[in-house]
C-alpha cells in the first residue's frame, strides 16, 4: 500500500490559505451564509411565535391597535425596501463583470434607499410616541377603549419586532458601505463580487423578514 | 481508515530510553509571544485556548458544586444561607451548561480535530474561530462579573416571571452573558457544518468519515439551529425587566408558558449538545482498543442524525406539570419515547464492538467503558421522566437531578476526559502517566456514582430538587451523595495534575501512540501548523483496523509493507 498525495497548488493571494482554490472558497462562504440565515429564521421565529399566540388570544385588541399604524407609511416603506433589494441584485452583478461603475452607482442606490426606510421608520416611531403609542419602559400610553392589555401587547411587540428588523438593516448597511468605501477607494470589484454576492443574500433575508412583518403588523 | 504506513514506525512504541524526540517544528512552537496565541487563526491553537477558558469555567462551577454539597451534609443547611444557596446552585447550572458542557468537546476537542481528521489545513472560517473564542470569554466575563457583584438566583433555567419581574439579583448581567456566549457556539457550529461539508480531503466521502466527525455535525446542527431561540427567550426576558413589555408577565397579558416553551425548544436540544460529542469519541475510542471495526457503521452515524433530528421535537415533556395540554404531554410523551431507539443504536453497536474484541484497558478506553454503563443508566431513568404519570411523582425531585446528571456528567464528562486523554499526545506531544490515569479514572467512576446513585433515591422518596432545608430522614441518602463528591474533586484534581506535569516531563509521543486508524495520527505529534506536509487522499474505510494490524505485524517481522 502506497501513499497518495495531491501536490499543493500555489495560491493566488485572494484565496484564503486553508482552501484550496477560490470555486471551494466560494461555495464555503456561500454555505455559511445560508446556514447563518437559518439561524436567523429561528432568532426571528421566536418573535413571530410570540405574536401569533398573543395575536390568537386578544384579537380584538390586536386588530383595533394594528388600525393605529399609517398603512400608507408602511406600503411605501414596503416599496423602497423592495426596490433597494432590487438595486442589490444589480450591485451584484456589475461586481461580478467587474464593472465599476454600475457597481457604485446601484450599491449606493441600496444604501440610499436602506437609510431611507430607516428614516421614514423613525418618523413613524415619533409619531407614535407623540400620540402616547410607545409604552416602553414606562412611557405613557394613551389608550381610549376596550382591549387596553392587548393593545399595550401589541405596541410592545411592535416596537421589538421593527427595531429588531431595523437593526439588522443598520448592521447591513454598514457592511454595504465598508464595499461602497472599497470599491471607490480602487479596490477592484470583482475581488469584492463573492463578498458582494453573499451579503446581498443577507440583505435579501432582511428584505424577506419585512415582507412578513409588514401584513401581520399593518395589515391584517 | 486510509493510507497506512507503518513503515515509517515502529510497531510497538519504543521503550523508554530510545530517543524519540519531538518534530522539529509544530504548531506549539511557532511562536511564543502573547501575540501570537491572542491572534492566532490556527484551530489548533484556539483548541488549546478554549481547553484553558472551558478548565477554568469546570473550576468555577465545581467550586460552587462543592459548598452546596457540603452544605446538604446538614438537613438544617447551617453552611450558607439560603439565599446564598439558591446563588451557589444557580452559578453551579449556569456555567457547568453554558460554558463548560455545551462548549466542551465541540470547541476543545472539535476544533482540535475536525480540520486534522478531514485532512484539511484549518477550518473553513479561521476568523469567525478565533472570534467565537473573543465572543466565549466576553460572556464569560459578564456572567463572572455577575457573580462576582452579588449573583443570582434564579436556577439556570431563568423561568418567568420571577426571572423577568421579580428577582432582584444580577439577572440582567448573567442573562447578557448566557446571550453572548450563545453566538460563540453558532459561530463554532456553523464553522464546523461548512467545513465537514466543503474541506474533506480527496477520496473522503461522508461514509468514510470518522464517526466522530458525524456527531459534530449533528451537534453542529442542533447548535445552528436551537441557539437563537435561546437568545429571542432570553432578548424577551431582558425586554422585560427593562422596558416592561408584556411577554412572560400575566398582569401585563404574557404568559409565562411561553418562556418554558421557547427556553426548552433550546435547552432540551442542548441536552444532546453536551452528550453527542461525547457519544462521538466514544465512537472512536472503543475500536481502536478493541482492533476492530466499529459495529454497524451506518447505523451509529445515522443515529447521531437522528437524535439531532428528534432533539427539536421533545422539548415539551418538561412542561407536563405546568398546566400544558394533556394531548401535548401525550405526544412529547411517545417523542420522548422515540429518542431512546437511536440511543439504544449507539449503545448496542458499541457493545457487539467489544464483542470478541482483543480489548485493552488503558485509560481512554476506561472513561469510554465508563461512559457507555452510566449513560445507558442515565438514559433508561430518562424514560422514567419522560412517562406522563410518573413525571408528576418525580418532576423536579432528585430523580431528575441524578438523571441528567448520569447523562452530563456521567456521560458527557466521561466521554470528555476519555477524548481528551485518547488524544493527549496529539496535542501536545507528550504522553501522560498511564497508571495515575487508570487511578483517576477509576476514582472518578465511583466518586460519581457515589455522588449521584442516592439521588435517584432521594428523588424516589421525594425530596425536591434545588431545596435548602430538607427533612431530617434524608441525611443519610446527602451524606453518602456528598462523600462521593469529595472522592469525584480528587479524581477530577488528578487529571489537572499530572497532565500538566506530563507537559514537562511526559515521555515524547510518537505520531501514532495508539496504533490508531484515523488522519490525524497520520500527523505528526503534535502537529504542524499546516497539519500535513501533503493534502492526504482517502482510499478506505474507517476504522479497519484488522488490516491496520496486518500492517504492523508484517512491519514487525520486516518484511516490506
Amino acid at each position: 500500500m502506497t501513499t497518495e498525495t495531491m501536490p499543493h497548488t500555489p495560491h493566488p493571494h485572494t484565496v484564503a490559505h486553508q482552501f484550496d482554490d477560490a470555486t471551494q472558497q466560494r461555495e464555503a462562504s456561500e454555505l455559511g451564509m445560508w446556514i447563518f440565515l437559518c439561524t436567523e429564521i429561528m432568532f426571528f421565529g421566536g418573535l413571530f411565535l410570540a405574536y401569533a399566540i398573543y395575536r390568537h388570544q386578544g384579537y380584538a385588541g390586536f386588530a383595533a391597535a394594528s388600525h393605529k399604524l399609517d398603512v400608507l407609511m408602511g406600503t411605501f416603506n414596503t416599496a423602497i425596501l423592495l426596490t433597494s433589494s432590487l438595486f442589490m441584485v444589480f450591485a451584484a452583478h456589475a461586481a461580478e463583470h467587474g464593472d465599476r461603475k454600475h457597481f457604485v452607482r446601484s450599491l449606493s442606490l441600496t444604501i440610499g434607499l436602506g437609510t431611507l426606510f430607516l428614516l421614514i421608520k423613525a418618523y413613524e416611531y415619533y409619531l407614535k410616541y407623540e400620540h402616547g403609542l410607545m409604552p416602553l419602559g414606562g412611557l405613557p400610553f394613551h389608550w381610549e377603549g376596550e382591549h387596553r392589555t392587548q393593545a399595550h401587547q401589541f405596541f410592545n411587540l411592535y416596537y421589538l419586532m421593527t427595531v429588531v428588523h431595523a437593526l439588522h438593516m443598520v448592521i447591513g448597511l454598514a457592511i454595504l458601505g465598508i464595499y461602497l468605501a472599497q470599491a471607490t477607494h480602487d479596490k477592484p470589484v470583482s475581488e469584492l463580487a463573492s463578498r458582494v454576492h453573499i451579503t446581498g443574500l443577507y440583505w435579501h433575508f432582511v428584505d424577506v423578514v419585512w415582507v412578513f412583518l409588514f401584513p401581520l403588523l399593518y395589515l391584517i | 481508515m486510509t493510507v497506512l504506513r507503518p513503515e515509517l514506525e515502529p510497531a510497538v512504541p519504543p521503550p523508554e530510553s530510545s530517543a524519540l524526540a519531538l518534530p522539529r517544528r509544530h504548531y506549539l512552537n511557532a511562536g511564543y509571544s502573547v501575540r501570537s496565541w491572542l491572534l492566532t487563526l490556527d484551530h489548533k491553537r484556539i483548541g488549546l485556548l478554549y481547553l484553558l477558558s472551558i478548565t477554568f469555567f469546570f473550576v468555577i462551577g465545581g467550586l460552587a458544586a462543592s459548598i452546596v454539597r457540603l452544605d446538604l451534609m446538614t438537613p438544617q443547611g447551617d453552611l450558607v444561607q439560603t439565599e446564598t444557596y439558591n446563588k451557589l446552585f444557580t452559578a453551579h447550572g449556569v456555567i457547568m451548561v453554558f460554558f463548560f458542557l455545551v462548549p466542551s468537546i465541540p470547541a476543545v476537542l472539535g476544533n482540535f480535530l475536525v480540520p486534522l481528521m478531514i485532512g484539511a489545513r484549518d477550518l473553513a472560517f479561521p476568523r469567525l474561530n478565533l472570534l467565537s473564542w473573543y465572543v466565549y470569554m466576553l460572556g464569560g466575563a459578564f456572567t463572572l462579573y455577575a457573580l462576582a457583584a452579588g449573583g443570582v438566583d434564579t436556577g439556570w433555567t431563568f423561568y418567568a416571571p420571577y426571572s423577568s419581574t421579580y428577582s432582584n439579583t444580577y439577572v440582567m448581567a448573567t442573562a447578557i452573558g448566557i446571550f453572548i456566549t450563545g453566538f460563540s457556539s453558532i459561530l463554532t457550529g456553523l464553522n464546523f457544518i461548512v467545513t465537514i461539508h466543503k474541506m474533506r480531503a480527496p477520496g473522503l466521502v461522508w461514509y468514510r468519515l470518522p464517526l466522530f466527525i458525524w456527531s459534530m455535525y449533528a451537534t453542529s446542527i442542533i447548535m445552528v439551529l436551537g441557539t437563537p431561540v435561546l437568545a429571542i427567550a432570553i432578548f424577551l426576558v431582558g425586554m422585560e425587566r427593562m422596558l416592561g413589555v408584556g411577554i412572560f408577565d400575566p398582569r401585563l397579558g404574557g404568559d409565562p408558558i411561553l418562556f418554558q416553551h421557547l427556553f426548552w425548544f433550546y435547552s432540551h436540544p442542548a441536552v444532546y449538545i453536551m452528550i453527542l460529542p461525547s457519544m462521538g469519541v466514544v465512537s472512536e475510542i472503543v475500536p481502536c482498543f478493541c482492533r476492530k471495526r466499529i459495529f454497524g457503521y451506518g447505523f451509529i452515524a445515522f443515529s447521531s442524525v437522528a437524535i439531532a433530528a428528534f432533539s427539536f421535537l421533545v422539548w415539551g415533556h418538561h412542561l407536563f406539570v405546568s398546566g400544558q395540554s394533556v394531548y401535548a404531554g401525550l405526544v412529547f410523551s411517545l417523542l420522548s419515547y422515540s429518542v431512546a431507539i437511536p440511543s439504544a443504536i449507539k449503545v448496542f453497536n458499541w457493545t457487539a464492538t467489544l464483542h470478541k474484541g482483543s480489548i485493552s484497558f488503558d485509560t481512554p478506553m476506561l472513561y469510554a467503558m465508563g461512559f457507555i454503563g452510566l449513560f445507558t443508566m442515565g438514559g433508561l431513568t430518562g424514560l422514567y421522566v419522560a412517562a406522563l404519570a410518573v413525571d408528576v411523582q418525580l418532576h423536579d425531585t432528585y430523580f431528575v437531578v441524578a438523571h441528567f446528571h448520569y447523562i452530563m456528567v456521567g456521560g458527557a464528562v466521561m466521554g470528555y476526559l476519555g477524548g481528551i486523554h485518547f488524544w493527549w499526545p496529539k496535542m501536545t506531544g507528550r504522553l501522560y502517566p498511564e497508571g495515575w490515569a487508570r487511578l483517576s479514572a477509576i476514582l472518578i467512576f465511583f466518586g460519581f456514582n457515589l455522588t449521584f446513585f442516592p439521588q435517584y433515591i432521594l428523588g424516589y422518596l421525594g425530596m425536591p430538587r434545588r431545596y435548602h432545608i430538607y427533612p431530617a430522614e434524608f441525611q443519610v441518602l446527602n451524606v453518602m451523595s456528598s462523600a462521593g463528591a469529595s472522592i469525584l474533586a480528587v479524581g477530577y484534581f488528578f487529571p489537572l495534575t499530572y497532565l500538566v506535569w506530563s507537559l514537562f516531563y511526559g515521555r515524547v509521543a510518537p505520531s501514532n501512540p495508539w496504533r490508531a486508524t484515523g488522519l490525524e495520527w497520520q500527523a505528526t505529534s503534535p502537529p504542524a501548523v499546516e497539519n500535513f506536509a501533503e493534502t492526504p487522499v482517502v482510499t478506505q474505510e474507517a476504522y479497519d483496523y484488522p488490516a491496520f494490524d496486518a500492517m504492523d505485524a508484517m512491519a514487525a517481522k520486516g518484511l516490506p509493507g
